[in-house]
């Protein structure tokens, strides 16, 4: 960078003003930041989205929208949510403002590309919305874009993908940069094993990102090619394989699930430890299980086509190989609960949030054992079950992960403290909100309720009235956190260095951090980084 | 706080592993991009296997041939510009990235000459011939094209990178104690070569 640092008395906020110190900056905290404000909006739209999903299916028949405006309303929510929010949310949020700080460097490896990867982002951001004013709207084809509708449907499919495939660049950019800096970045005396766990799921992640998202990229161009030039890669009428389509779409898109939550998973092995006060049980046992899941992750995507034509040997292969990873998944559970146990319990929100991670990644894991199943997987495919599990992984995890982050770091990259007793408050309607919301659909699903259906039989009403009604509660919860927190920004009391009593190396320096992230030398523990003594 | 602390290990700092290491996790990617195209081109070469072997007799072996002595050339001359960029001749190594260059623009003419007899045999998708054929031929053709074509981007993007690095010869950006720019254009170039070494055979060889 220049080569008169600024002085480590101002943070990285002070050092420089202006729209183009943000738009044009290199520094990893302010793009950071630059990714949490987009996606915060991002997520915002796909909250609205989806609460309008449930407002239609309160009542059977139709409610508030068109049957093919509320297929474009579950494609758009899905992309969003997908692309958009849940993939980036983590890694480039929190990892791009922790990862180095926490290793002891001053940025990523390389800062250039980290801001490239922000406007890639933007970009297909900018296309996805496209799709909503020109041509026929929308896709209406869910997220996964099966074939062959995908390649007949008039909506605007190909921009949809394209944008899919440009922020499938931004990720691997990402990952790249964080594999890179987590091998030469480390500060001197910080080997593997004294690094944060956080740092070794964004590395895990990072090599699923580098990995797998070329083979989705490429799938979504065979898409556009197909629409344009009318080849039959996919569409069974003109010689082309519909299954094949949906291999290649899970080989990187069951792999992007652990994208989307290896990285939470990391943040929970942060949080518990701090509010514990006491050294994670299992250091090496919860690295290591970020590694095995990123790794036999690659090999289960055939699971999600149990129903649509597949040898029985490679359907025994696949269940048996998506059981493996719940094991790697219970090593973190059981690491994360032993880590409690005889520790001094400080139940503040991160570690509320951190707690009904476990409570309901529990539900959502367990529930993708009943789909991984071969027999009780034909029974449930393609019902509200599927749609109930995937919220339990993914919201109750990686989101409440998520609202858990916000917490826990808030103070350090804003310099001040929210209100804990509001906090709580919104953490009890999050809490009820999302499991009324989402367990009915467990049930429905085994009830027989198919997903993606506008419309439904009058016996699935109640349960569905209830699961709106939790819609409700959840953003009313959702309302609070966010007025919380922007009170907080605005006049929160000054927060200290490390107001959770935290031991990792962001806590040592200020808070907001300097531009060159530390004011004085950090200690690095020979203990490990939990090192409660 | 007056003592002005510095961080030993910073990002902004230059490392030539890290540049290098960025480069091959990037051609890892640009594998596996292609390599979801070699996937769908055995899927559908078991299937279709008598249409596809028909369909590659209308490929001409010669350009295919020539073009690939062409491309190992290439190859050969960006690996010795690496080495006289190494040694300290600077001239010699900024006359092989243009010998490179060439070759590239020497594989595009070949490329073109041979889409063009493509074109006028109506072979492209969409077009008239292209829809009388049975489907497995219409396969082949497209993913000849398709493949070539993302390839042919590929020499593009390469061509461009080297001519970048050229310029930052001439800016003495690199020099013989920090080529590593020079040596990433190396890497891509081979990427570029490796895939072809690759498509030539499964197009235009394979009978």
């Amino acid at each position: 960078m220049s080569t008169h640092a600024p002085s480590p008395d101002l943070t990285f906020f002070q050092v420089a003003k202006g729209i183009k110190s943000w738009i044009f900056t290199v520094d990893h905290k302010r793009i950071a930041l630059l990714y949490f404000y987009s996606i915060v909006t991002f997520f915002i739209v796909g909250v609205i989205l989806g609460f309008l999903m449930r407002l239609e299916l309160i009542a059977p028949g139709k409610t508030i929208v068109e049957a093919h405006t509320y297929n474009q309303l579950f494609t758009l929510h899905g992309v969003i949510m997908i692309f958009l929010f849940i993939i980036p949310v983590v890694p480039a949020i929190f990892g791009n403002f922790f990862l180095p700080i926490m290793i002891g460097t001053d940025d990523v490896s390389f800062p250039k590309v980290n801001l490239l990867s922000w406007y890639l982002y933007i970009l297909g951001g900018v296309l996805a919305l496209l799709t909503l004013v020109v041509g026929d709207g929308p896709p209406d084809t869910g997220w996964t874009f099966y074939a062959p509708y995908s390649v007949k449907t008039g909506t605007n499919v190909s921009i949809a993908v394209l944008a899919a495939f440009i922020l499938g660049f931004s990720s691997i950019l990402t990952g790249l940069n964080f594999i890179v800096t987590i091998h030469r970045l480390r500060y001197p005396g910080m080997g593997f094993f004294q690094m944060p766990l956080f740092a070794w799921a964004l590395y895990a992640t990072a090599w699923i990102q580098v990995l797998a998202t070329p083979i989705v990229g490429i799938t979504l161009l065979m898409i556009v090619a197909e629409r344009v030039f009318g080849v039959g890669l996919f569409d069974p009428s003109i010689g082309g394989d519909p299954i094949l389509y949906q291999h290649l779409f899970w080989i990187y898109s069951h792999p992007a699930v652990y994208i989307m939550v290896l990285p939470a998973m990391g943040i929970i092995s942060e949080i518990i430890p701090t509010f514990s006060q006491r050294t994670i049980f299992g250091y090496k046992a919860i690295a290591y299980s970020s590694l095995a899941i990123a790794f036999v992750g690659y090999f289960v995507w055939g699971h999600h086509m149990f129903t649509s034509g597949m040898s029985g040997p490679a359907r025994i292969v696949f269940s048996i190989l998506t059981f493996l990873v719940a094991i790697p998944s219970a090593v973190k559970v059981f690491n994360w609960v032993a880590t409690m146990y005889k520790g001094s319990i400080d139940v503040k929100p991160p570690m509320l949030y951190a707690m009904a991670f476990i409570f309901q990644f529990l539900i959502g894991g367990l529930t993708g054992l009943v789909i991984g199943a071969l027999a009780t997987d034909v029974h449930l495919h393609d019902t509200y079950f599927v749609v109930g599990h995937f919220h339990y992984v993914m919201f109750g995890g990686t989101g409440f992960a998520f609202f858990g982050a916000l917490h826990y770091w808030f103070p350090k990259i804003w310099g001040r403290m929210y209100n804990i007793q509001w906090a709580n408050i919104a953490f009890t309607f999050l809490f009820i909100g999302f499991n009324v919301l989402y367990f009915p659909m467990i049930i429905l699903g085994m009830m027989g309720m198919p997903r993606r259906y506008y419309d439904y039989l009058p016996e699935f009403q109640m349960l569905n009235v209830i699961s709106t009604v939790g819609s409700w509660v959840l953003i009313f919860g959702m309302i609070i956190m966010i007025v919380n927190l922007i009170n907080g920004y605005r006049k929160g009391a000054i927060a200290s260095r490390n107001p959770w009593g935290g031991v990792t190396l962001e806590w040592q320096t200020k808070s907001p951090p300097p531009l060159q992230n530390f004011d004085k030398a950090p200690e690095v523990s020979e203990h490990g980084p939990y090192d409660f003594k | 706080m007056d003592t002005t602390f510095v961080l030993p290990n910073s990002g902004h700092h230059r490392d030539d592993m890290s540049s290098k290491m960025g480069m091959w996790l990037f051609l890892f990617t640009e594998l596996l991009l292609f390599g979801g195209l070699f996937l769908v081109y055995m899927i559908y070469r078991f299937k279709y296997h008598d249409a596809f072997l028909h369909a590659s007799y209308d490929l001409n072996v010669w350009f295919g041939g020539v073009n690939t002595i062409v491309l190992l050339a290439s190859s050969m001359s960006v690996a010795m510009s690496i080495t006289a960029m190494q040694k300290g001749n600077i001239k010699l190594s900024k006359n092989l990235i243009w010998l490179t260059i060439i070759a590239a623009g020497i594989f595009l003419v070949i490329k073109s000459f041979e889409w063009s007899a493509k074109f006028e045999h109506g072979l492209f998708p969409g077009m008239e011939h292209y829809n009388s054929m049975g489907n497995g031929e219409r396969l082949f053709f497209f993913l000849y094209f398709f493949m070539t074509g993302l390839h042919a981007l590929h020499v593009i993007i390469g061509a461009i990178f080297l001519y970048f690095i050229i310029r930052a010869i001439q800016k003495q950006k690199v020099r013989q104690d920090k080529y590593m720019f020079l040596e990433n254009g190396g890497l891509y170039w081979h990427l570029v070569d490796l895939i072809w070494i690759y498509l030539f055979p499964l197009f235009y060889l394979i009978h």
